[in-house]
């Protein structure tokens, strides 16, 4: 680590997931191995082909009040419960709010309320509508409203990538305190999608598991009998800090949010690049700007959605990257694909399995693919043994965006 | 067959109450929405819409920032 710049620290926690409304049920889920996957009940599952999701596991309805919910696309809800937690982990410290930032994404957006206040407006008429629609809808929302609720004033901003959302939106925030916009940053991925059109939208572009008959199994990244991804909902965010701060205020230091790596493939709107260069070049880029080297990285959450092509190509990428030392865990198989709200859910597995030093099984890995040759943890979980570990979490999205963001012990 | 006051008032005090939190036993008609309740003019939107809904009243715009207090939507639903 270079000496001249600012280490940034995760000091708090946050997640609302289909495996538990915080993060201790979440994580504690993770490594029984459950799953956070069932089958839909609502009135359009019989026009789509896919007909099971990972709906989140606690009802953001149920944790808040009625007037502010509905005032939150559900994707906000999530943010909001996600990032109120983290604060509170974070010890909820008066802090200056002109250096305290917000950096938090959806992949979509309010698509929710986009498509009930359209159907609001043809029914009924524009003077209908809530005057809340815009906050709603617009992806900036989740970002906006988190700033209000902590006073946060040195910038909200929303990455929007794609899958790639939540990491990206990590990386972006250790990049405000390192370069001294802020001393600590609210940072991560939200998403709630789970809706007819968006269904029926990504298995139009043939990306979904339709495992119909068993939803629980259908999630099985590296496994030679996948079949697509199967979404989930929900957020995950992270409380970063600049070590000093963290240090001055006596915080509890989770891990260190050592470096991001970014490429862009430039290759095919939704399909990786079959080289898969562009995920190799990503975690070589975080381990880069980490000061790391790839024999120092002990574990990686893979990005893995457990569709046909992408799972072999992200493993090869690993193995060109870092070698195949590292243990690799690929946690939708149990949460399934939170899309903006992924990479936001899996850094708080990655930066947990170092500060636990243990790494969840990947759930339904029953006959690993041929040709894949890392580490993968099958049937329990595994421990990590070493004192200074580093880990990567990997977060690729539609457009080609490749994002590794590396963790280390503290 | 028109709504009693009361009628009135206690379908407002569920709307303002689902809006705003405000519990509906503090929604008497004497009560200001801006001074007393504490209500800003977006939340009188919602309040408005919802009431469209609930009494089968349109509130046009220029109308609804003349309504001060709840007596003074209630006459509006009654006129």
């Amino acid at each position: 680590m270079s000496k001249d710049r600012v280490r940034v620290v995760v000091t708090g926690l946050g997640a609302t997931t289909p495996l538990g409304g915080d993060v201790a049920s979440t994580w504690s889920a993770l490594l029984e191995g459950r799953s956070g996957i069932r089958t839909l009940t609502e009135d359009w599952v019989d026009t789509v082909p896919v007909k099971f999701a990972g709906v989140a596991a606690v009802d953001p309805g149920e944790v808040l009040p009625r007037p502010e919910a509905r005032r939150l696309d559900r994707a906000e809800q999530f943010a909001l419960i996600a990032a109120r937690q983290a604060w509170q982990d974070a010890g909820a410290p008066e802090v200056d709010g002109d250096r305290l930032g917000v950096v938090v994404g959806s992949g979509i957006g309010g698509i929710g309320t986009i498509l009930s206040a359209y159907d609001l407006y043809r029914e009924k008429g524009w003077n209908r509508l809530s005057p809340f629609t815009v906050p709603m809808l617009m992806p900036n929302g989740s970002a906006g409203w988190i700033s209000i609720e902590l006073g946060a004033k040195a910038g909200a901003h929303a990455t929007v990538s794609a899958c790639a959302t939540g990491a990206e939106s990590i990386g972006y925030g250790i990049d405000m305190i390192r370069s001294g916009r802020a001393d600590m940053v609210v940072a991560g991925g939200t998403e709630a999608a789970i809706h007819g059109l968006n269904v029926a939208s990504f298995a139009a572009a043939r990306a979904m598991s339709t495992r119909n008959d068993e939803p629980e199994r259908a999630s099985r990244p590296f496994d030679k009998g996948r079949d697509g991804f199967v979404l989930g909902e929900g957020a995950g965010i992270v409380v970063l800090e600049s070590e000093e701060h963290a240090l001055a205020r006596g915080a509890r230091i989770y891990a260190v949010a050592a470096g991001a790596g970014y490429t862009s493939d430039a290759y095919h709107i939704t399909g990786l690049d079959p080289d898969g260069k562009g995920g190799t070049e990503a975690m070589l880029r975080a381990l880069k700007n980490a000061d790391l080297a790839p024999s120092d990285v002990v574990h990686v959450n893979a990005h893995a959605t457990s569709t046909p092509l992408g799972d072999e190509i992200e493993a090869r990428a690993i193995k060109d990257a870092i070698g195949d030392h590292a243990i690799v865990t690929a946690t939708k198989s149990m949460t399934g694909h939170l899309l903006g709200g992924a990479g936001g859910i899996e850094s708080i597995f990655t930066i947990l399995a170092l500060h636990e030093r243990i790494v969840p099984a990947i759930a339904n890995l029953d006959d690993p693919a041929d040709g894949i040759e890392v580490d993968l943890v099958r049937g329990e979980p595994r421990k990590l043994e070493g004192d200074q570990l580093a880990a990567i979490n990997n977060s690729f999205g539609f457009g080609g965006h490749n994002v590794a963001v590396a963790f280390t012990t503290v | 067959m028109a709504l009693t006051e009361q009628e009135i008032l206690a379908g407002l005090g569920k709307i303002i109450n689902e809006i705003t939190g405000i519990s509906a036993d503090e929604v008497t008609p004497e009560k200001s929405f801006v001074d007393d309740l504490d209500i800003d003019s977006l939340s009188m939107v919602e309040i408005a819409v919802a009431a469209q809904d609930e009494f089968g009243v349109e509130i046009p715009d220029d109308q609804l920032k003349n309504l001060k207090t709840v007596k003074d939507v209630i006459s509006f639903i009654q006129a």
